[in-house]
């Protein structure tokens, strides 16, 4: 581990040192599973000892933090107060009679508005998606669904962005604070999304204030983390100045530091508004109104075509929300001339103020500019649906040969043998590859993440997540990693592939899961077909990016040596891409984790369906045990393809 | 059983008649909807009826297994459809811990079980006979259950015991578990293309009925204590060797501060009782016609007058 790339041989002989081990690790795991008809029941499965009840503990904690501590009446305080925030917006966007009951605004001022504020951000074309957006919404008829899905993030985002600034400012304090809070936030960011419910429904209740609270824990880390890194980065000079001005310490923090971070600030604005617009039809499963519960409904009467037109609304808030964030991000302030008139520097606040005065007004002689009913709004679900029946008919001969192929001869066998495995097998082989990445410290480490799962006494579920997970990335690494290395050949190419990527992530997951079912069925090639959509994703961002950002020197070197095209992309650039790709992979398999849970509305027995269980009866131990399962799983791989990289990089001198 | 119900209903009445002109809390009733349309419509049937009275009424989606915990605590006010089958036990274990009572049954009654759609009868003419579908059990299987047919039931969270009687009855089929209804329509849907067999797990009053007609499969009929007793039923050695009750309640449950807190609404909500025929025409509005459930619920109030009127005018 110490080994420096300043001198070959220790790294050389550490690194040979490291595969002996491994493969004496290796050979046991194999014997050990080649003479499981040998061992003890001990070694096969973990005995009960063993398994310790962890979710009795939360549980008894959780019981001890509501009722003896009295939490209930802190977080239920708490909740009142976000509601309140939530009526304020409520009332404004959508009119629900609460104070200060002035709305609902006309969705032609709203539109108004947000074509103003994308101007004044980044100019017309800004100004045209902004509006555009209201527009579609509104012609479409899904005006109230819609305000209702932003009256929470509205408030959820704000209030998330806040703690994030305070937690993270808090966590730059005090390095002590900042080693407990690391971890933590790697769990959190790693825990699926179904775990973070059930302490919401215990704590909360149910209805849009939960929906606000889930959002808001689940959107707050990566703000966090980009405070904290954001007030890091500051350099010591910026600093020295503002000492030299006679900066107070809450001066020099308010005035100096966080406006010089500011860009990382702006990013972590931007990637919590990304996580509340992912949680927009979770959270309706603990009563968040607007557009994911309307979605959730529609899919139960199998209405797709309008479930994707709710799906589009949803990517164009994404896309609008993102862009409007990043030129925020990226606005210098403006400078005029001193005298300008007050009218030419704020004309946009003057335009957007008689525009939405004038439209307000007309609002209230022509209705349909006021609000667009269900009736006279248009769809597209009739070509949708008909697009959407073409395609399973097309499709249909070829799944079904390919359903039957996949289960008899590949995932069945695939599960029977990762069933069958004893679990000291696996233990150890995940030790083997452990030591073969980062040596003892790494081999430890996957010890003990699988190990805690063994003791969770849900392994042979963990098995079957493990290996739909594991089938799953393959699968996508088959498709994404051709599609990668076509889309980096060209500018224009890679643009096109990397939209379809993020309107693919964008699109809520839910509306996958019905077609395909309609095309393979209730069974586990439906379920690995709707994580390989997701598995796909960033496997395909990640080559991209990694092939293109391979140094142009490199090939230039490799060219002038007279490399084809296929020598210069085998021998150079995948080789110097390879960190970057296994990026991908890591966030590959996290994204697979958080799917094949939500895949368990079509119907799985692996921990997702586990967690629907508990989900439902509202048991806290439970849930959180099994989210800690699977947020381990994804903790091991990322800390493998971690060090792994880290070492990579070192080696091809990418990184000193 | 049924005495028992009514009992403590009666009692509230009675507590709620001497409070009789005191009026209604202007604090807005709660009204929980869940993920299937009927009960959203007649959430917003019973919603819109409180609100011709002067109540304010607000809608809140939640989990229909969980909810009895939210109307427990008083988060919501009350649950207008509590399935026997689905959500007894839930319901029960709710009244157990107290906060909530049974506020009446509606008129309509329900059924859950096995259940095909139409076309399946052609390939196994037997049906609905629960030994013809057995002995057609083939023409059911899928990949992964082999030369078994395939049942396709409901999310293990439904508790529906189908593994157990497909033991005590010695059938040749394979319990798969669908992981929500969608996924059950799902399956139907794409069966439907090449009128393929399935049998799945369903219930009425649904409108599932309406867009695929099928029938429930006729299994030993319900008899009190199949289900615990092993001698009663066609298998003396097991339980569960037999259908489910062909004519399950369908309840009202409130919270126990309802009929302090708006006696008027709470009065109405007694007397309030659908039949099966009116519960499928409110989720036929919204399933067929594509109404939004408040218009569903707003069409479905104005062609009915004659049924919710008597509530409201008898309750005053």
């Amino acid at each position: 581990m110490t080994a420096t790339a300043t001198n070959t041989t220790p790294l050389a002989t550490g690194a040979d040192a490291r595969m002996r081990v491994a493969q004496v690790l290796l050979a046991s795991a194999l014997l050990l599973a080649a003479g499981k008809g040998l061992l003890p029941q001990v070694l096969i499965r973990p005995p009960d000892w063993l398994v310790w009840p962890f979710a009795d503990w939360i549980n008894a904690f959780f019981a001890f933090l509501r009722d003896d501590l009295g939490l209930i009446h802190v977080t239920r305080a708490f909740a009142d107060g976000v509601e309140w925030l939530l009526d304020v917006t409520a009332n404004l966007l959508y009119g629900k009679n609460r104070w200060p009951r002035i709305g609902p605004i006309p969705w032609t001022v709203i539109a108004i508005t947000a074509a103003a504020i994308g101007y004044y951000l980044n100019g017309w074309r800004l100004a045209l998606l902004a509006g555009l957006t209201f527009v579609w919404v509104a012609v479409m008829g899904q005006w109230e669904w819609t305000m209702e899905t932003l009256s929470v993030i509205l408030v959820a985002a704000p209030v998330s962005v806040l703690l994030g600034l305070l937690t993270g400012t808090l966590a730059w304090k005090s390095p002590t604070f900042r080693k407990i809070l690391n971890p933590l936030l790697n769990v959190a960011q790693s825990l699926p999304h179904f775990a973070y419910m059930i302490p919401v429904v215990v704590f909360i209740g149910v209805g849009p204030k939960a929906g606000a609270i889930v959002t808001i824990i689940f959107s707050v880390p990566p703000m966090i983390r980009m405070t904290l890194l954001g007030l890091q980065k500051v350099p010591p000079e910026v600093i020295e100045a503002g000492h030299m001005a006679g900066a107070t310490r809450w001066q020099l923090l308010r005035h100096v530091r966080l406006p010089t971070a500011r860009s990382d600030l702006l990013v972590g604005v931007n990637q919590v508004i990304m996580q509340c617009l992912a949680m927009v039809v979770l959270a309706s499963f603990i009563g968040m109104p607007g557009l994911g519960q309307k979605l959730l409904q529609l899919l139960q009467g199998l209405k797709i075509g309008r479930s994707i037109e709710i799906g589009i609304t949803i990517v164009l808030l994404a896309v609008m929300l993102d862009r409007c964030s990043k030129a925020w991000a990226t606005k210098q302030p403006e400078h005029l001339e001193k005298g300008t008139s007050w009218l030419i520097r704020h004309r946009i606040l003057v335009i957007w103020a008689s525009l939405a005065t004038l439209f307000w007004a007309l609002s209230l002689v022509f209705p349909l500019l006021h609000e667009i009913g269900r009736r006279e709004a248009f769809s597209l679900s009739d070509p949708l649906d008909a697009i959407m029946d073409w395609i399973i008919v097309t499709l249909d001969p070829i799944t079904q040969w390919l359903r039957w192929f996949l289960i008899v001869w590949v995932l069945i066998p695939l599960r029977d043998g990762m069933l069958w495995l004893p679990f000291s097998a696996v233990l150890v082989f995940l030790m083997a590859v452990g030591w073969a990445v980062g040596g003892r410290r790494s081999a430890l480490i996957c010890l003990a993440y699988f190990g805690l799962i063994a003791m969770s006494g849900w392994w042979d579920r963990a098995m079957i997540t493990v290996y739909t997970v594991t089938f799953a990335v393959f699968l996508a690494t088959l498709i994404g990693f051709p599609l990668g290395i076509w889309g980096s050949r060209s500018e224009g190419r890679a643009r096109a592939v990397l939209l379809v990527c993020d309107t693919l992530q964008t699109f809520p997951s839910f509306i996958y899961l019905i077609p395909v079912i309609m095309l393979f069925g209730v069974n586990d090639v439906a379920v690995v077909g709707a994580v390989v959509l997701f598995a796909a994703v960033p496997l395909i961002r990640y080559t991209i990016e990694g092939l293109r950002g391979v140094p142009e020197a490199q090939i230039e070197a490799a060219n002038m040596s007279g490399a084809s095209r296929k020598q210069t992309l085998w021998s150079v650039r995948l080789p110097l891409a390879l960190p970057t790709i296994m990026v991908g992979v890591n966030q590959s398999v996290m994204f697979s984790l958080f799917m094949v849970i939500i895949a368990a509305f079509i119907g799985t027995q692996d921990l997702g369906q586990e967690m629907q269980r508990a989900l439902s009866s509202s048991d806290v131990g439970k849930g959180l045990v099994l989210g800690l399962a699977v947020a381990f799983m994804g903790l091991m791989v990322d800390h493998l393809v971690t060090v792994w990289a880290r070492r990579r990089r070192k080696a091809l001198g990418l990184e000193a | 059983m049924p005495n028992k119900a009514i009992l403590p209903a009666a009692a509230l009445a009675l507590a709620s008649m001497s409070a009789a002109h005191a009026a209604d809390s202007s604090d807005p009733i709660i009204i929980p909807t869940h993920n299937w349309s009927s009960q959203i419509v007649m959430s917003h049937v019973v919603g819109q009826i409180f609100e011709s009275m002067g109540n304010s009424v607000e809608y809140v989606s939640t989990d229909s297994q969980a909810v009895y915990e939210s109307v427990r605590l008083g988060d919501v006010t009350l649950e207008l459809e509590v399935w026997e089958g689905a959500f007894g036990p839930a319901f029960e274990a709710a009244l157990e811990k107290g906060g909530l009572h049974d506020a009446g049954d509606h008129n309509a009654v329900t059924r859950e079980d096995w259940w095909y759609p139409a076309w399946t009868k052609d390939a196994c003419p037997g049906l609905p006979d629960w030994q013809a579908l057995n002995d057609c059990a083939e023409l059911f299987a899928t990949p992964e259950t082999g030369d078994k047919g395939r049942f396709l039931g409901g999310p293990v969270d439904w508790l529906k015991h189908d593994q157990e009687r497909v033991e005590a009855l010695g059938m040749d089929f394979v319990v798969v578990n669908a992981g929500s209804a969608s996924a059950l329509w799902a399956e139907v849907a794409a069966a439907e293309r090449d009128k393929r067999p399935v049998v799945i797990f369903n219930w009425t009053p649904n409108f599932v009925e309406a867009l695929y007609p099928g029938e429930f499969v006729e299994f030993p009929e319900y008899v009190e204590g199949c289900k615990d007793d092993p001698s009663v039923g066609p298998n003396p050695n097991a339980t569960y060797d037999c259908g489910n009750p062909a004519n399950g309640y369908l309840k009202k449950a409130a919270w126990d501060g309802m009929p302090d807190k708006w006696p008027n609404a709470y009065a109405v909500l007694q007397k309030i009782s659908f039949t099966n025929p009116q519960i499928a025409e409110m989720a036929k509005l919204v399933d067929i016609d594509e109404f939004e459930p408040e218009d569903a619920a707003a069409e479905w109030l104005e062609q009915n007058e004659d049924v919710w009127k008597p509530w409201v005018e008898g309750g005053a």
